[in-house]
Order: C-alpha cells, then sequence, then structure tokens
C-alpha cells in the first residue's frame, strides 16, 4: 500500500463521487463511503483537509473586501467553510466565559445563526491567546467546537446541538494556565482532540456521532500546542492520525487509537508538522523529512535541515516543495525530497498564523494584521501584494471558491477578487 | 473533500441517522402532545453527565423538543434549576433554537413569562440571564426597568450591568462635583461589585474622593499566614513528597528542611490582593516546598469556594483533607485562577496550602507568590467570622 496524500485522495475521491453518482447509486452508500457529497468548496479544519492546499486560485490582491462581518467576541482560531457558509469561534464575557459559534452566510456575511455555551474549564491564558484558539472541524455535516477551556461542542449545519463534553470538567488538571490551542481532527468519523498540558496530558478519539469516548491515550506531560495531520490511506479504514508532541510523532488508528508507528527524535510543541508525496515533514531538530511506504508502515528519516525549523508557524507541503516560516521571519522554500533550498524571501513581523496556498499565491498574515501575498515562483518567491488590516490576525485562515476568509479578535473578512 | 450535499440531508433525518434509533416526531403544541412530553425530554436533557453519559437519549431529546412552542419556554427555563454545568448547556443551546425558529417564524415570545422568571431570584443564574437576553430581543426597553434593581442579584453579570450603572451615575455626579451624591452611588456601586475590574475603577473614584477602601477586605482575601520551609523540591519531586506538616500540625514543632532546621514562622500577605510573596517576604527557593497554614472561622457549616491564583506547584487541605493538587510552573497567574468548592464546618477550619517553587532560572520563572479568598460561588469574598453574607455590603 502506498502511502496517497490528501490531495492525491481528493482527486481520486472526487473522480470515484462523480462515477457513482452518474451510475446512480444510491445517495446513502456515497456518504457512507466519503462521509457526504464531494466538494472544492469546503474547508473542514485547520488548514484545510490539504494542509494549506486550497482547491483552485486565490484572490490575486488582498485589498478587495467582499464583505466585513463583525464578530461578538475574542478570538484567534480560524474559520472554517462548509456549505453555503462559514463557521467561526469566539468568547466573551468578563471571564471569557462565553463561548460563541456563528454560521456566517459566504454570500453576504450575514450571521445565519449565534450558538452559545457557558464554559467549564478554566478560562485564564495568555492576554496574547484567547479562550476560543482551536480552529472547528467539520465532517461535511456536522461541527465540532473546541476551545482553551477543553468544551468540546459538536453541532449539526442548524445549530442543534448533537453532544457536549467538557475535558477539564471531566479531568480538572487537564489545563494550561497561558491557554491552549490544539485544533481537534476528524478522520473515520472520531474526532481527535490533543489535550496536553504540563499536569494532566492525554489524547482522546471521541466517537463523532454521540460525542463517547472510543479511547484515551495519556501523553507526556507537557505543554503542547501541535494539532494532528491525517495520513490519508487507500480508505478511511486505512487512514493515520499522526500526533505530535515534544518527544516526536505517534501514528494511530483513528478509530481505535491503536499506535502503528513512533518517531522519537523530539518535535516542536508549537509549529505543526505537514504530509505530501508520502513523506511527513516534521519541525524536528530544525526540520526533517520522513517517508514511509504507507501511512501505517514506521516511518524512515529522509533528509534533516536544522536551519529549516519553524518559528511558530505551521510547515506547509506544496507541489514537491516543503515551506518554512522561521523565526526570523525569513520563507523558505526547499525540495521536498532533498531539502535543498530554492530560495528564500524576508517576511515582515512576528508569525503565529500559518501560511496557506492557492495555485501559485501564498498568504501570510503576520500578527500586527499585515497580510502579505507571496507569489511562488521556481527560482525565488516575491512579496506581490500587502494589507495592512490593523487588527491583530494570529489565526490561520480557510480559502474555498477563490476566495479567502481571515479573522482578526474583532472581525471576519472575505477577500476576493 | 468532503462534505455533505444540504438538499439530501434534511435535518431530521440527520439526527436520526445519527442516533441510530427511529424518526422522533417533533414535539406537539403544548395543547395537543400527551402530558409529561415535555418534561420527560428535559429530564433526559438534564441527565447528560462526563463521558458522554446520556447523550443518545439527549439527542432524540433536542431532537423532539427543537420544534417546541415559544409558549415552551419558561418550563425549559425552568429545567435550568439545580441543572449540572454540561446539562445547562444542552438547555442553552435548546432555548436558543427554539427561541431563535420562533423569532424567525414571527411568532411572539411570551415577554411577560420571561421578564416574570428573570425577576424570581431562585431560579438558576444562568438560566435567568438567557431567559433576560432573549427578552432584551423583543423589548428594549426591559434593561432600563430590571438592571437598576439588580445590585445585589445572586446573578454575578446582573450585578456587573448594575454596577457599572451606578458607576456611570457616579461618576456623572462627580463630574457636577456633588461630592456626597458621588460617594453614596459609589458606595452603593462598591456594595455590589464582584468583578475585579469594576472594584478597582470604584476604589480609585473613592480614593480620589478622600475614602479609602480596603481591596483585600471586600475580596475577603486570607491574609494571616504561618509559613514553614523550604523542603526540597529539586528535581520536581516535592510535589508528592510527604513532609511533617502532612502528618501533623504542632505550630512550635522543628523539622529537618531542605537547609536545616525549619519552624513554623507569622507571615502576613501583601497589598491589596493578598498577595504572599515568599521570594521577596522570605527567600527567593528554588528547588523548594513551603507549607502556608492558616484558618477560617465560619459560623455555620457552609458550601463555600476557595479561590487561588499562583503560578507555582501547589496542594491545599481543608481541615486534613487534600481538595486539590496541580503541577503546573510559570504559565501564568490571576486572581480566582482556581475555584475549589468546598464545605465549611462550623468554628475553626484549618487551610493549609503546599507552595512549590521549581529550578527554573529564566527571569520570567522566579515568581514564587500565591493569594488566597473565600467567597461564595458567584465571587462575592466571605470573611473569616463573618455569618451569612446577604447579597452584598
Amino acid at each position: 500500500m502506498r502511502l496517497i496524500t490528501t490531495a492525491t485522495r481528493s482527486r481520486r475521491s472526487n473522480s470515484a463521487a462523480f462515477r457513482l453518482l452518474l451510475s446512480g447509486l444510491v445517495v446513502a452508500a456515497l456518504l457512507h463511503r466519503t462521509g457526504g457529497i464531494l466538494s472544492a468548496a469546503d474547508w473542514l479544519q485547520f488548514r484545510g483537509e490539504n494542509g494549506g492546499i486550497a482547491a483552485g486560485e486565490g484572490p490575486a490582491r488582498l485589498d478587495h473586501t467582499a464583505w466585513t462581518t463583525p464578530l461578538p467576541g475574542r478570538g484567534i482560531s480560524g474559520p472554517i467553510a462548509v456549505g453555503d457558509h462559514v463557521f467561526v469561534t469566539a468568547s466573551s464575557g468578563h471571564d471569557q466565559e462565553r463561548l460563541h459559534v456563528l454560521a456566517i452566510g459566504k454570500a453576504d456575511g450575514k450571521v445565519a445563526w449565534e450558538r452559545q455555551f457557558w464554559a467549564t474549564g478554566r478560562t485564564q491564558c495568555h492576554p496574547k491567546m484567547a479562550v476560543a484558539s482551536s480552529n472547528p472541524a467539520s465532517d461535511g455535516r456536522r461541527i465540532v467546537a473546541f476551545y482553551s477551556t477543553n468544551d468540546l461542542a459538536c453541532l449539526d449545519l442548524e445549530g442543534k446541538l448533537l453532544w457536549f463534553r467538557g475535558l477539564t470538567y471531566e479531568y480538572p488538571n487537564a489545563s494550561n494556565s497561558l491557554g491552549m490551542a490544539s485544533s481537534p481532527v476528524i478522520a473515520d468519523d472520531t474526532v481527535i482532540v490533543q489535550v496536553e498540558t504540563d499536569d494532566d496530558a492525554f489524547a482522546m478519539g471521541i466517537d463523532i456521532g454521540n460525542g463517547e469516548t472510543r479511547w484515551k491515550l495519556d501523553r507526556p506531560h507537557k505543554d503542547n500546542w501541535t494539532t494532528p495531520i491525517i495520513l490519508h490511506g487507500t480508505d478511511r479504514s486505512h487512514d493515520v492520525v499522526a500526533l505530535q508532541c515534544s518527544q516526536g510523532l505517534v501514528g494511530l488508528r483513528p478509530k481505535t487509537g491503536e499506535l502503528v508507528w513512533t518517531y522519537t527524535e523530539g518535535a516542536s510543541t508549537v509549529a505543526s508538522s505537514a504530509a505530501g508525496e508520502g513523506m511527513i515533514f516534521v519541525p524536528s531538530n530544525g526540520l526533517t523529512a520522513l517517508s514511509s511506504a504507507s501511512p501505517a508502515a514506521m516511518p524512515a528519516k529522509r533528509w534533516h535541515m536544522a536551519p529549516l525549523g519553524p518559528g511558530y508557524a505551521s510547515l506547509l507541503y506544496s507541489d514537491g516543495r516543503v515551506y518554512s516560516v522561521t523565526g526570523a521571519p525569513v520563507l523558505i522554500a526547499a525540495d521536498a525530497k532533498t531539502g535543498h533550498v530554492d530560495w528564500r524571501l524576508r517576511l515582515t513581523g512576528t508569525f503565529y498564523a500559518s501560511p496557506i496556498v492557492a495555485g501559485q499565491r501564498m498568504y501570510c498574515f503576520n500578527d500586527a494584521g499585515l497580510g502579505q501575498l507571496v507569489a511562488l515562483g521556481k527560482e525565488h518567491g516575491t512579496i506581490a501584494n500587502q494589507r495592512d488590516f490593523k487588527e491583530s490576525i494570529l489565526c490561520t485562515p480557510a480559502l474555498v471558491d477563490k476566495a479567502l476568509y481571515v479573522r482578526s479578535d474583532q472581525h471576519l473578512w472575505k477577500l476576493a477578487d | 473533500m468532503r462534505t455533505c450535499h444540504r438538499p439530501l440531508w434534511a435535518p431530521l433525518t440527520v439526527v436520526s441517522l445519527l442516533v441510530g434509533g427511529p424518526l422522533v416526531p417533533a414535539l406537539a403544541a403544548p395543547n395537543e402532545r400527551p402530558a409529561g412530553t415535555l418534561e420527560k425530554s428535559l429530564a433526559a436533557l438534564r441527565a447528560v453527565d462526563k463521558q458522554g453519559a446520556g447523550h443518545e437519549e439527549a439527542q432524540r431529546a433536542m431532537q423532539s423538543l427543537a420544534a417546541a412552542d415559544a409558549a415552551d419556554l419558561p418550563a425549559i427555563l425552568k429545567a435550568f434549576d439545580g441543572a449540572s454545568p454540561l446539562a445547562s448547556n444542552w438547555l442553552r443551546n435548546l432555548v436558543e433554537t427554539v427561541a431563535d425558529r420562533n423569532l424567525q417564524l414571527k411568532r411572539p415570545l411570551p415577554a411577560a413569562e420571561l421578564e416574570a422568571f428573570v425577576r424570581e431570584t431562585s431560579h438558576n443564574p444562568r438560566g435567568r440571564r438567557l431567559a433576560y437576553e432573549w427578552l432584551v430581543k423583543i423589548d428594549p426597553t426591559a434593561p432600563a426597568r430590571l438592571i437598576p434593581g439588580m445590585l445585589l442579584d445572586p446573578a454575578a453579570e446582573f450585578r456587573h450591568d448594575a454596577v457599572a450603572l451606578r458607576m456611570g451615575e457616579a461618576a456623572k455626579v462627580d463630574a457636577a462635583r456633588d461630592k456626597p451624591q458621588a460617594l453614596k452611588l459609589y458606595r452603593e456601586a462598591l456594595s455590589g461589585a464582584l468583578d475585579d475590574d469594576q472594584v478597582k475603577t470604584i476604589a480609585q473614584a473613592l480614593t480620589k474622593l478622600g475614602e479609602k477602601v480596603d481591596i483585600s477586605k471586600h475580596f475577603a482575601f486570607l491574609t494571616q499566614y504561618s509559613v514553614i520551609g523550604p523542603f526540597d523540591n529539586r528535581g520536581g519531586l516535592g510535589l508528592e513528597a510527604v513532609y511533617p506538616p502532612e502528618k501533623e500540625i504542632q505550630l512550635d514543632a522543628a523539622y529537618d528542611g531542605q537547609i536545616g532546621k525549619v519552624s513554623w514562622q507569622p507571615l502576613q500577605s501583601r497589598g491589596d490582593y493578598g498577595m504572599v510573596d515568599i521570594a521577596k517576604q522570605v527567600k527567593p527557593y528554588k528547588g523548594a516546598v513551603m507549607y502556608l497554614l492558616t484558618g477560617f472561622q465560619s459560623p455555620i457549616s457552609r458550601r463555600v469556594e476557595l479561590r487561588l491564583g499562583t503560578d507555582n506547584a501547589w496542594k491545599l487541605w481543608l481541615n486534613g483533607e487534600l481538595q486539590f493538587s496541580r503541577n503546573e510552573y510559570h504559565r501564568g497567574k490571576s486572581l480566582d485562577q482556581y475555584r475549589i468548592p468546598v464545605t465549611m464546618k462550623p468554628g475553626n477550619n484549618v487551610i493549609l496550602l503546599k507552595l512549590c517553587q521549581n529550578e527554573q532560572t529564566e527571569d520570567w520563572a522566579q515568581d514564587y507568590q500565591v493569594q488566597l479568598r473565600v467567597c461564595d460561588s458567584n465571587g462575592l469574598g466571605i470573611r473569616s467570622g463573618e455569618a451569612a453574607v446577604a447579597g452584598g455590603r
């Protein structure tokens, strides 16, 4: 079995889906296999389902605002897009104890619905962090909203609650006084969360249907803000989810939590890994590239480059290259197979938001709110366009249907040509 | 990418597939449904518990209740009384879903019943606040009618609004140089204030008017301690090590500590916020354990909260029983960072706190501090020896 990257899997699944539709097979069978009709117009989790790569093109400029929607509370979580709506989380209240989920129309920026919950975990966090720090995630039918309080709510697309877990309420030492920010991912009908702190630390697989725990795994007692990545196999039952922490990476079966491989040479607790072309790019000892024959096979080290290590932003793989935004900050484009640096580009500011790519354009937002659009060339990258949003931006944006969705503490913007 | 094609997934079908059961009929209008249907569904929502217990029954109940009539809202709100934090979130979502839907259908919400629910202070504070927020959507005049009388309300959010209102009035008369009236209004505002930002602002205003405010007393910080240490915490092993103060409280005893004999010494907190600063008031020990001992007189047996702020690891005992243990260092501290519900017995209650410092050398890892207070679940400070607090000060 060959390790199939997310991009490859999507193309194959798309094709398969249309064949199924054309052949007139029942919809239920299709949904059972794929989780829904396939669409390029969704962005379902942190960095989307393709590790930060959007389908098609993105806007050529950052100063064409389709709409701006004020948000009811603070947040550094990125938006996701499902169907006709963008979903975003926020928090408000004297102690930031009000947890919001909003569905906002992609077409007009109007709030279709808003739901709130009360935090059951601690809301304390660093001023730069926020209680709404984790990206929501979706399987296309349901929204999962996760907060620094370790409150986890699953709603349908109309805002009706399907289940609610308070993981600090259940495990009172699962909290980080700086704030938590790992985002949930969904694989094989399982919501996977990493709740890892200096005190209690665990990862959990939760049945997306009823919110019950499928598995719980003890993890190293060390603060960790990274988000799992999904390595797609030939079908969902062959998917592997990779959890990152200070000790390295582990590969698990999403539905059972069964451990299938480990990488033990350490890794960042902030910047997350990327995957592509049968390889995993890990912020480990700088940047380390691993390769394996399949998602479940023990990965082997392919190359390692100390100067390529990212700062806070996560790594990104696109079109044969791995991109790293260093702490300097310099955007480095390296050959994915060899680690050879193709080019470097000086960026401006400090980056917590991870870059995303559409076609030959990369979108980078610094914490001061300066958006930087990078034209990705073979031999060099150039800043093609900039815009100062004049509000702090720490979220990783979403990009669907050629439109970019980015949020600050106060606003959600839709940028489109 | 995978997503759903919405028309193929009507909401009813989605949920019935999710719960794996038969389709559940939407709740009929109140006068058409069998008796007890609403109560049964609300009971299912109230029964949810940790580890996802009761989720499937609650999903069926939500499906049944989503089409409830606006007239059902008071009954749903009443279900908040005594509900757990998890159940409260299910109930909140139900209220929002039902109220949202009825407003979209241009059906009126029961304003008079909502207002009556808000006014009845025996109801759950969160349920009352939720009722208020929906009331305000349909009646923007409600705040002016309700908030001024809520200075000593049991619900913290109402108090916050009422205090803000009084502060605004005080600032106006203060600007008009009506000192007696400004003092009166600021004092009233302080009597209801629970939140630090408001207390601080009121205290500053009163100080300018010549009246000193004892913030530490307002919040009911514990200020008088006996301390002993250091004991060994090198390698981070001290939090779980059992040293003599965990076995016996004997104030005239001396023990072998980390760097020689140690004995209990008196120590008073500093400043407005009850802070005990071991590094500055005793010594900047590293890899150390200190114990802090204090007492609290309670006239009656009652539930209170011990609230603590520190960026050091700690353990807390009340009357010899361990209440909580936290192994985190230098990730930040804040007022009321940790809330520990406890039951005080009548008479003297012995509070023992173990406070650990690690061996980190960074500048930002040198704090060795703690603040501790006793309050009710809304944050209203309860002083040692004080009888039941009737709403405010």
